[in-house]
């Protein structure tokens, strides 16, 4: 008995979790799965109808916008706030003065709630409160800072205030990695004469893959589900010209009654997510088998 | 042993007769929460009480009754919805089709609500022929709301037509004051666009596009003008306005910084509230054109079990649309009552004109229910035609592509 129980102790102990995951987690992706092919309105309903609510998906400018948006917040947001994180580490990794203050500086944005950081930023753009109207006071009265209500540029005040939130995070994520990298060999090419930048460009940053690759997963999962930055920040607007696909589906479930509508909204998202995660978890898999 | 079957029995005799007069027992769904609202909802509560009922409150608010909806749809699939669920327009017969209402039509014949509601309005209250639900009042959506003294500076009078407002904005621009106020938010570009089809096409167009959603009117040389009209009101409203939220737009036009806005009569209370006068400090006038837009907010009663539910259900239903209740809720909500019976003197020149206007074109036939605020069409097609029309209004599109746009998001909408 006690032997069974040494040899099954694991199992028994994640049992619960596991079987939590299997329904919570993989039940109701089934379930959206099962509603998105079907004709549900206000209450799901269960008589499967093939693939039409994909074709009105398909067909909504509304959801093109919000796709759209979706590349163009997600690239910028990602490549960005990777630069800009990995410029900050390197330059904190220069042995400076008060470090912990500054990086603790850089860090706290983190803390905010993104609704927070939203609402925020919605006051610093508004063209009637925030920068404009302050340049504007300074006496350049032709300063134009309007993006937050024009409809071409506004997701990427989107972009902006996400970056601002999370490019600290990144930092501390490759600021770790930096100080993992081995002294010696940097002190073996500072002895071979070998400039700053080649020793970073060269041997540092390539050291650092792993490290690029948890905060590219980190960002790219931030950016598909990112919903309350948009809520706070432009409520979608001006128009839907900051829709994302979150913000689609939440419309669609909860305003219209449309939830066959917003079941396959989802699943397309969750594809977009697979897309991404599949390869990584795919490499790490085989990293482990070899 | 004998003793004892003399207890039960008594006990059962009590049990019955207290079931004949169970105590009046609802449980009441609603999103007023609000100052005036909350305050309004009371006036309810208390009467409910008063006439020996328990009242559970459920108020949710959030997402302009989206939160509700979402506790209400939880609660209808558990089997245990509500007694009464403030719910509005085609919601209610959407509902109904799932099965979940209740049939008051006992109630609502005894009390003759037939007689005392205008006939499209009583309309929405019916689900196949059987009352279903009570109105609690009438909100005028097409308003045109003005600064008087901006109005008197300017030398311009309360606009007729489509062109005159046009005219007029031209000229406060000119002296600098912003012509219409508005906040760039999506049921708010809604609420003027349907102002203007119904100006523009007049009541039978109006009836035709947003109500049937006839093809033919949505591709309409009338909608395109419709559209135009709504690109030139663009050109009115100051460059700050997306996602300001309509009271601001409202405090632009009581503090002179805008003329006009466009809004249904919840925009009085802020006026009144902030001690503004009727016809002295603000005017209020239908917007330009024939027709009436209305948003009747009501009670759906839903399918509940136990005599002391049904009790409170059908003592509700009562109450609702009683004359003392109409009135009260009314005077607090800025709204007017829906029956047609209920005595104006205590309401301000607005709401008397907002009765007066509502007897006279149900008459008339274009009473209309208004789309943008739910009452004409369900959430998926309103929620399409207000994608089209927010993203014209927010955008360079042209009328002829937001007319084409229209149509096809119409259709891809059922």
């Amino acid at each position: 008995m006690s032997e069974w129980l040494e040899n099954h102790l694991p199992k028994v102990v994640l049992a619960p979790s596991f079987i939590a995951v299997l329904i919570f987690v993989y039940g109701f992706i089934g379930w959206t799965a099962w509603v998105s092919l079907t004709r549900s309105k206000l209450l799901p309903k269960y008589e499967i109808k093939g693939f039409i609510q994909y074709e009105r998906l398909f067909d909504s400018p509304r959801w093109d916008t919000a796709i759209n948006n979706l590349y163009i917040f997600g690239a910028l947001f990602i490549v960005i706030a990777m630069v800009l994180g990995l410029l900050l580490a390197i330059l904190l990794d220069q042995k400076i003065r008060v470090e912990g203050a500054i990086r603790t500086i850089y860090l706290y944005p983190m803390a905010l709630s993104m609704i927070v950081t939203g609402t925020a930023w919605k006051w610093i753009l508004n063209p009637g409160l925030g920068i404009e109207s302050m340049v504007q006071g300074w006496g350049f009265a032709n300063f134009e800072f309007d993006w937050l209500v024009n409809p071409d540029y506004a997701i990427y005040t989107i972009v902006m205030a996400a970056i601002w939130q999370s490019s600290g995070f990144v930092m501390a994520l490759f600021l770790a990695g930096l100080r993992s990298v081995d002294g010696e060999i940097i002190k073996a090419a500072q002895v071979d004469g070998i400039p700053t930048w080649r020793i970073y460009t060269a041997i540092i940053i390539p050291s650092m893959a792993p490290i690029f690759l948890s905060a590219f997963i980190v960002l790219a999962h931030l950016a598909i589900k990112s919903f309350d930055l948009v809520i706070a920040l432009t409520g979608g607007g001006p128009g839907y010209a900051t829709d994302l696909p979150a913000t689609y589906m939440y419309a669609m479930a909860f305003s219209r009654g449309d939830i066959g509508q917003a079941a396959s909204s989802a699943m397309i998202m969750m594809l977009v997510v697979f897309a991404i995660v599949v390869p990584y978890l795919y490499s790490e898999l085989r990293a482990k088998n070899d | 042993m004998k003793r004892f079957a003399f207890v039960t029995v008594s006990t059962f005799a009590i049990a019955a007769g207290s079931s004949v007069v169970a105590e009046p027992q609802a449980e009441v769904l609603h999103w007023w929460t609000s100052g005036g609202e909350a305050k309004s909802v009371a006036v309810l509560q208390e009467e409910f009480a008063s006439n020996g009922g328990t009242w559970t409150d459920m108020p949710v608010a959030g997402g302009g009754g989206d939160a509700a909806m979402t506790a209400l749809r939880a609660r209808v699939l558990a089997g245990n919805a509500p007694t009464a669920v403030q719910l509005k327009g085609p919601a209610i017969q959407e509902w109904y089709e799932e099965g979940v209402l209740a049939d008051i039509s006992a109630v609502a014949e005894a009390e003759g609500w037939a007689d005392v509601l205008p006939a499209s309005i009583a309309g929405h209250m019916k689900c196949e022929g059987t009352w279903c639900a009570a109105p609690v009042n009438v909100h005028r959506v097409d308003w045109i709301w003005a600064n008087a003294d901006v109005l008197a500076a300017n030398g311009i009078e309360m606009p007729s037509t489509w062109d005159e407002f046009n005219a007029a904005a031209e000229k406060l621009q000119a002296a600098g004051v912003i012509p219409l106020a508005h906040g760039g938010q999506a049921w708010q570009d809604a609420t003027v666009f349907e102002a203007v089809v119904l100006g523009v096409g007049g009541p039978e167009f109006y009836q035709k596009a947003l109500v049937d959603l006839d093809p033919e009117a949505l591709t309409s040389d009338t909608m395109v003008q419709a559209f135009d009209q709504m690109r030139t009101l663009r050109g009115y409203v100051d460059e700050n306005f997306s996602g300001r939220d309509w009271n601001l737009a409202t405090a632009m036009v009581m503090n002179g910084e805008a003329a006009f806005q466009i809004m249904g009569d919840w925009a009085k209370g802020e006026f009144l509230a902030a001690g503004k006068k009727p016809g002295e400090d603000f005017l209020c006038a239908s917007t330009p054109g024939d027709g009436y837009l209305y948003n009747v907010d009501s009670f759906a009663m839903f399918d509940v079990e136990g005599d002391d539910k049904k009790a409170g259900q059908d003592l509700l239903a009562k109450l609702i649309v009683a004359p003392n209740f109409q009135k009260v809720f009314n005077l607090n909500k800025g709204s007017i009552p829906a029956r047609t019976d209920v005595g104006l003197e205590d309401f301000d020149i607005c709401a008397n004109l907002s009765a007066e206007d509502m007897g006279s074109t149900s008459a008339a036939g274009s009473l209309l229910p208004s789309y943008a605020h739910g009452m004409a069409l369900r959430g998926s097609q309103s929620g399409a035609i207000t994608d089209v029309v927010t993203a014209h209004f927010n955008s360079d599109m042209s009328s002829a592509d937001a007319v084409q746009q229209l149509a096809d998001a119409v259709a891809n909408s059922y």
